[in-house]
C-alpha cells in the first residue's frame, strides 16, 4: 500500500520540526496553539460527535428533519463546529437507498462531527474505486448490498461536507439516546458499514 | 526530502495523478483496526502547522490544495497523507519568501544532500489580483432537475472538476448557493463567485454498463457553474439516441 505511513522515514520528521523551529523563530506561530490544535483534534473532536448527531436524529423526529434541511445548523446545536463544517450536509439511509461519502480530489471530510479521516479513507484505493465501484469497495468492508438498494456516492468535490445517517438497526427500540450514540460508528457515518445492535 | 520549486512550480497541469476517481490498480480499501488519529509525532505537528503555514505564507485553501497537486506524480504517488501536506508547506512557504530553503534545510539533519539545495529554483506565487467591492451576488443559471454536461475543461492549473465526469451528462440535484470559484482562486486570479450544484449522474452515464452497478445506482458531485453546460431538450434525446447506435 503505497499510501500507508512509512515509520522507518525520519524524513519526514526532521523537516516537519525544521519547519516548526523555523516558523517559531521569525513569530509566525505560536507552539502553544499548535500543542493547542493538536489536542482538539487528537482527543475532543472525533467521531463520537456525529454518532451524538446520529443518535439524537434517530430519538428525536423533530431533530431528523432540521438535521435533514440544515446539517450546519443542526449540529451546531449540539455544539459541534469548526473548520471543514461550514457546509454540513446530512444524508440518510433507507431501505432503498444506501449513501457512501468519498473525495477523489484530496481527502475532504466532516471535521466537526468525525474528526480527522482514517488513512482507509485518505487511500488511492478508497479514492479512485469509491466513484467507480461502490459496491466492490463496501465488499471490502464486508457489506454487500442487493441490488434493487440504490447507492448513491456523494464525491465532497467542493466545500460541502457530508455526513451520513445510517440506519437505526432493529432491536434498538429500547435503548436511550446515550446507549445508541454508544453503537454508532465512523465507519456508518461514512457509508461504509451497517449499525450493528448490540449482542444481548 | 524537500520538494524544491524547480520540480513542483512548473508542473502545473490539472490532469494530475491526484484526480482518482475511477483509477484502477490501487487494489482492496484496508482499514486498520483501532487506527489512532495520527501515527506518528510529526504527523500531529504537521496537521497543526498547516493552518499556520496558510496564514504564514498568505495562501487560501485552493493554493494548498494546488500546491499538493504540483507534487510530481511519481512523488505523490509514494508519499503519506501528511508528507503531502508537508511538501506543499515547504513549497509554498519558499515560494512566498516567508522562508528559504537553505533556511529550511539548516534547520534540518546536517545529513541532508547539499545537491537538493542546489537543484532549487527560487519562484514566487503569482501576485494577488484584488476583487471588485460591492459586486452582487450572480443568479443561478440552472436549478434543480435541469439536464446539464460537465465541460471538457482541461485548464493549466488547479480545478475541482474531475476527469471522470468530464463530457457526461447529468441532472442538478440541489444548488448548493454562492462559493468562491477555486480555478481562479487557486491563482490568485479572483474569486469569481458563482453557484456551485450538486450534480447527479447516473453510474453507467459515467462507467458503462458492464460497471458493477444497478440501474440506479449514481454519483452526487459537486460542481461550480462554469464547469457546467445546458443541455437542450432535443440535443438530449439526439444525444440519447446516439449512444444507442
Amino acid at each position: 500500500m503505497s499510501d500507508h505511513h512509512n515509520t522507518d522515514d525520519s524524513g519526514p520528521a526532521a523537516r516537519v520540526k525544521a519547519l516548526e523551529a523555523l516558523l517559531t523563530e521569525k513569530g509566525l506561530i505560536d507552539p502553544a496553539a499548535i500543542d493547542a490544535i493538536v489536542d482538539t483534534y487528537e482527543t475532543r473532536v472525533g467521531p463520537r460527535n456525529g454518532a451524538r448527531v446520529v443518535a439524537k436524529a434517530w430519538m428525536d423526529p423533530a431533530y431528523r428533519k432540521r438535521l435533514l434541511a440544515d446539517a450546519t445548523s443542526a449540529v451546531a446545536e449540539l455544539g459541534f463546529a469548526g473548520p471543514e463544517g461550514g457546509h454540513l450536509v446530512a444524508v440518510e439511509n433507507t431501505d432503498r437507498v444506501h449513501n457512501l461519502v468519498v473525495c477523489t480530489l484530496c481527502s475532504c471530510y466532516p471535521w466537526p462531527v468525525l474528526g480527522l479521516p482514517p488513512v482507509w479513507y485518505k487511500s488511492f484505493a478508497y479514492r479512485s474505486r469509491a466513484v467507480s465501484d461502490p459496491r466492490g469497495v463496501l465488499e471490502d468492508f464486508g457489506l454487500e448490498l442487493p441490488r434493487e438498494v440504490e447507492v448513491r456516492v456523494w464525491d465532497s468535490s467542493a466545500e460541502i461536507r457530508y455526513l451520513v445517517i445510517p440506519q437505526r438497526p432493529k432491536g434498538t427500540a429500547k435503548m436511550s439516546e446515550d446507549e445508541l450514540a454508544a453503537i454508532v460508528t465512523r465507519d456508518s457515518m461514512v457509508g461504509v458499514a451497517k449499525v450493528e445492535a448490540p449482542r444481548t | 526530502m524537500l520538494v524544491v520549486a524547480s520540480e513542483s512550480a512548473i508542473i502545473a497541469t490539472v490532469n494530475g495523478v491526484h484526480d482518482m476517481g475511477g483509477m484502477d490498480g490501487f487494489g482492496a480499501v484496508v482499514p486498520e483496526k483501532n487506527e489512532p488519529v495520527f501515527h506518528a509525532d510529526w504527523e500531529r505537528r504537521m496537521y497543526a502547522l498547516a493552518t499556520s503555514v496558510m496564514g504564514a505564507a498568505q495562501v487560501n485553501i485552493d493554493e494548498f490544495r494546488h500546491a499538493i497537486e504540483r507534487i510530481p506524480p511519481a512523488r505523490y504517488l509514494a508519499s503519506s497523507y501528511y508528507e503531502r501536506w508537508l511538501a506543499a508547506a515547504e513549497m509554498l512557504l519558499v515560494e512566498r519568501g516567508v522562508v528559504t530553503r537553505e533556511e529550511l534545510l539548516a534547520k534540518q539533519d546536517a545529513s541532508i544532500d547539499p545537491a537538493w539545495i542546489a537543484n532549487a529554483v527560487a519562484n514566487r506565487g503569482p501576485a494577488p489580483i484584488k476583487e471588485k467591492s460591492g459586486s452582487k451576488p450572480p443568479r443561478a443559471r440552472f436549478s434543480k432537475g435541469d439536464r446539464v454536461r460537465a465541460r471538457n475543461l482541461n485548464p493549466a492549473g488547479h480545478t475541482r472538476l474531475p476527469r471522470y465526469v468530464r463530457g457526461k451528462a447529468g441532472v442538478i440535484a440541489r444548488d448548493w448557493g454562492v462559493f468562491v470559484f477555486p480555478d481562479t482562486n487557486a491563482h490568485h486570479a479572483g474569486t469569481k463567485p458563482q453557484h456551485c450544484y450538486s450534480v447527479s449522474f447516473d453510474a453507467r452515464e459515467l462507467w458503462g454498463k458492464s460497471a458493477n452497478a444497478s440501474s440506479r445506482d449514481r454519483v452526487l458531485i459537486d460542481l461550480w457553474e462554469d464547469y457546467l453546460e445546458p443541455i437542450a431538450a432535443k440535443s438530449t434525446a439526439r444525444s440519447i439516441k446516439k449512444r444507442k447506435k
